[in-house]
């Protein structure tokens, strides 16, 4: 090792404080480590992949799905914007909470087991400006999984039935234009409670320490309320379950847009995801950083 | 008082249990500015916990610990302005390059560190492998990463757990240099190593803990002089002498080695055991004194600590002083 050039006397670093970064800085470094990572590709890609499935699949098929409850699945032929609204209903229940938990479940945890935790705690970051960053890294994928699904699913869509006006669920014809923009709405609806489960996946990962248990505890979670959501007799519940939520957009897409059950989404998510967040943020401020 | 004139490390009272486990026991430690300080110990002795405390990745059971009168629990990131290190072994984001790894460390950091990753890498002669991912490197390599990523920080104190740990000896000779020179240009370093001869060529003051305790601290010079000045002899007749030397008044610690014959004792009575071997037909080939080295000094309290810590004894704690023969002796007497 050559010559030491990067001490500096000690009276000038004494009389200037040091510019400490902003937590911004943190999270860009939090999505620079996601996009570095082959597994988050792994989710994107399987946001992606589904809906050209789904495509392909009615294409060879040559006729919507018989039976089907949705209005959705009998529009798909007469315009491709129908099919990104009936990918969300089939994708929403399970499918984009799993990709979404994948990383939530494991940004705090992950780095816990390697070690790189107290390598980042030992900078000139606090501990609140990396769980910030982390949670923010989490739901932007999160959300960046939903509108890959949703972009994949719209391009596929178009380019197989056309860009056409669609049937609402009120049985009232809207423009294409119209529709395109009821699609972007109605998957920002989607993730008040996508979200939701990513801050439970970020409390798990920073109390368990354990990716795989920080995933499936949140899984589990979400397969809970589900099981709740099917007992006779516990119908008095279902308001305020968070499985609930998944479908909650579904008030935009009716003439006139029916608010209530978004606004409601966003309530009784915000039930769910504040205690995680702050519970998760308390623990992150106090745990003792033991590992590596 | 500014932070200049704040002592780099003051540990107070410092304490960790897990449970059951006491890993910490009333530490106090006192890094001065400008030290090179070897903080040594046994295998679960507390060192890592305690440098764990001291940069605030652990939360203490009792006590507290201030770096440059700061302290890390209380004010965060704030308190750790000036300060760098690693424990254990310094991580990486294996998925990373190097250089991509201390780009990430430095805007962490801020203050224009991104400015210097260059220079840090050309210090710890990574350049070459700067493009390569972390995950690809020896455990030598990371060490060497480890120190560059302290060294982004410009720090005032460097902590530095088992910095030599992995490295081949020409990588340790290195380490040893580096780290001196770092001192020499003000650096207050505060160094855990298993290493003891490196402990012994680098530091000034040392404190050695033993099952959670500071069994010792202070100036390593003071260390070896009240660990006793002893003394060897090679003479034509060593078993006889080495009868004579263990009933000769005021010698002590008499053992016999492949070297000779060695003892603790004062000068008058080093002169009386001259005289009664001289009297008893016995040439004295050597007489040399001896200083007790770290590793003997360092076995004396660790060891001793055990024995005192085992039932049935009195459990008063071994002064720095006592003069318990050195672990390499006490194998040859076993023998």
């Amino acid at each position: 090792m050559s010559s030491v050039a990067g001490a500096q006397s000690v009276p000038a670093r004494a009389l200037r404080g040091p510019r400490r970064p902003s937590t911004l800085i943190v999270y860009r470094w939090e999505l620079r480590k996601l996009a570095s990572q082959k597994r988050t590709y792994m989710g994107l890609g399987l946001a992606a992949l589904l809906p050209l499935i789904f495509v392909v699949s009615q294409l060879v098929r040559g006729h919507p799905p018989r039976g089907a409850d949705s209005i959705f699945a009998s529009e798909i032929f007469q315009s491709g914007l129908a099919t990104p609204v009936l990918m969300l209903t089939f994708l929403a229940p399970f499918f984009l909470p799993l990709i979404a938990t994948l990383v939530a479940g494991d940004i705090v945890a992950t780095e816990d087991s390697n070690g790189t935790l107290k390598t980042i705690l030992t900078r000139s970051v606090d501990r609140g400006q990396v769980f910030a960053a982390k949670a923010g890294a989490a739901m932007t994928y999160g959300l960046t999984a939903v509108y890959v699904s949703a972009a994949v699913a719209t391009v596929a869509g178009v380019s197989a039935w056309g860009f056409h006006s669609v049937r609402t669920l009120s049985g009232t014809t809207v423009s294409a234009q119209k529709a395109l923009l009821l699609v972007v709405a109605a998957n920002a609806c989607f993730l008040i409670p996508l979200l939701t489960i990513v801050c439970i996946g970020v409390l798990l990962s920073t109390i368990t320490r354990n990716s795989a248990a920080a995933i499936v505890g949140t899984l589990g979670v979400t397969l809970i309320l589900a099981i709740v959501q099917q007992i006779p007799g516990l119908e008095g519940l279902h308001p305020y379950l968070l499985t609930t939520q998944y479908f909650a957009w579904q008030g935009l897409l009716r003439t006139p847009t029916d608010w209530a059950p978004i606004l409601h989404s966003l309530w009784v998510c915000a039930l769910y995801a504040v205690p995680a967040l702050f519970a998760g943020y308390l623990v992150f401020l106090r745990r003792d950083v033991a590992g590596g | 008082m500014s932070d200049g004139a704040q002592p780099p490390v003051k540990a107070r009272g410092l304490v960790k249990r897990y449970k059951e486990v006491l890993a910490v026991d009333h530490i106090d430690l006192n890094v001065r500015a400008g030290d090179v300080y070897g903080f040594l110990g046994p295998n679960g002795a507390g060192k890592t916990t305690t440098l764990r405390m001291a940069l605030g990745l652990i939360v203490p059971s009792e006590g507290t610990v201030e770096l440059f009168g700061r302290d890390p629990l209380r004010e965060g990131a704030r308190a750790l302005e000036g300060v760098a290190g690693f424990v254990e072994a310094p991580r990486f984001y294996p998925y990373l390059s190097a250089r991509k790894n201390l780009e990430l460390l430095a805007a962490l950091d801020g203050d224009g560190a991104d400015g210097r990753i260059g220079e840090v890498l050309e210090i710890v002669e990574l350049t070459p492998r700067a493009g390569h991912r972390v995950g690809g490197f020896s455990h030598g390599m990371r060490q060497r990463l480890g120190i560059a990523a302290a060294l982004l920080r410009r720090p005032r104190l460097l902590i530095l757990d088992e910095p030599a740990t992995g490295l081949d000896p020409a990588g340790m000779r290195d380490m040893r240099l580096l780290i001196r020179r770092l001192a020499d240009d003000g650096i207050t370093v505060l160094l855990s190593s298993h290493q003891l001869p490196e402990v012994q060529e680098l530091c000034d003051r040392v404190a050695i803990v033993d099952s959670g305790r500071v069994v010792y601290e202070g100036a390593l010079a003071e260390l070896r002089r009240q660990g006793g000045a002893g003394y060897r002899l090679r003479s034509t007749d060593d078993a006889r002498a080495l009868e004579i030397a263990r009933t000769a008044p005021g010698v002590e610690h008499v053992l016999a080695s492949e070297q000779g014959v060695g003892f603790q004792a004062d000068e008058p009575h080093v002169g009386a055991l001259s005289l009664a071997l001289a009297q008893a037909g016995i040439g004295i080939l050597a007489l040399t004194p001896e200083l007790a080295t770290l590793e003997d000094l360092f076995f004396r309290l660790t060891e001793q600590d055990a024995e005192a810590a085992r039932p049935g004894l009195d459990g008063a704690r071994p002064s720095a002083a006592n003069g318990a023969p050195a672990h390499g002796e006490r194998l040859v007497e076993a023998q």
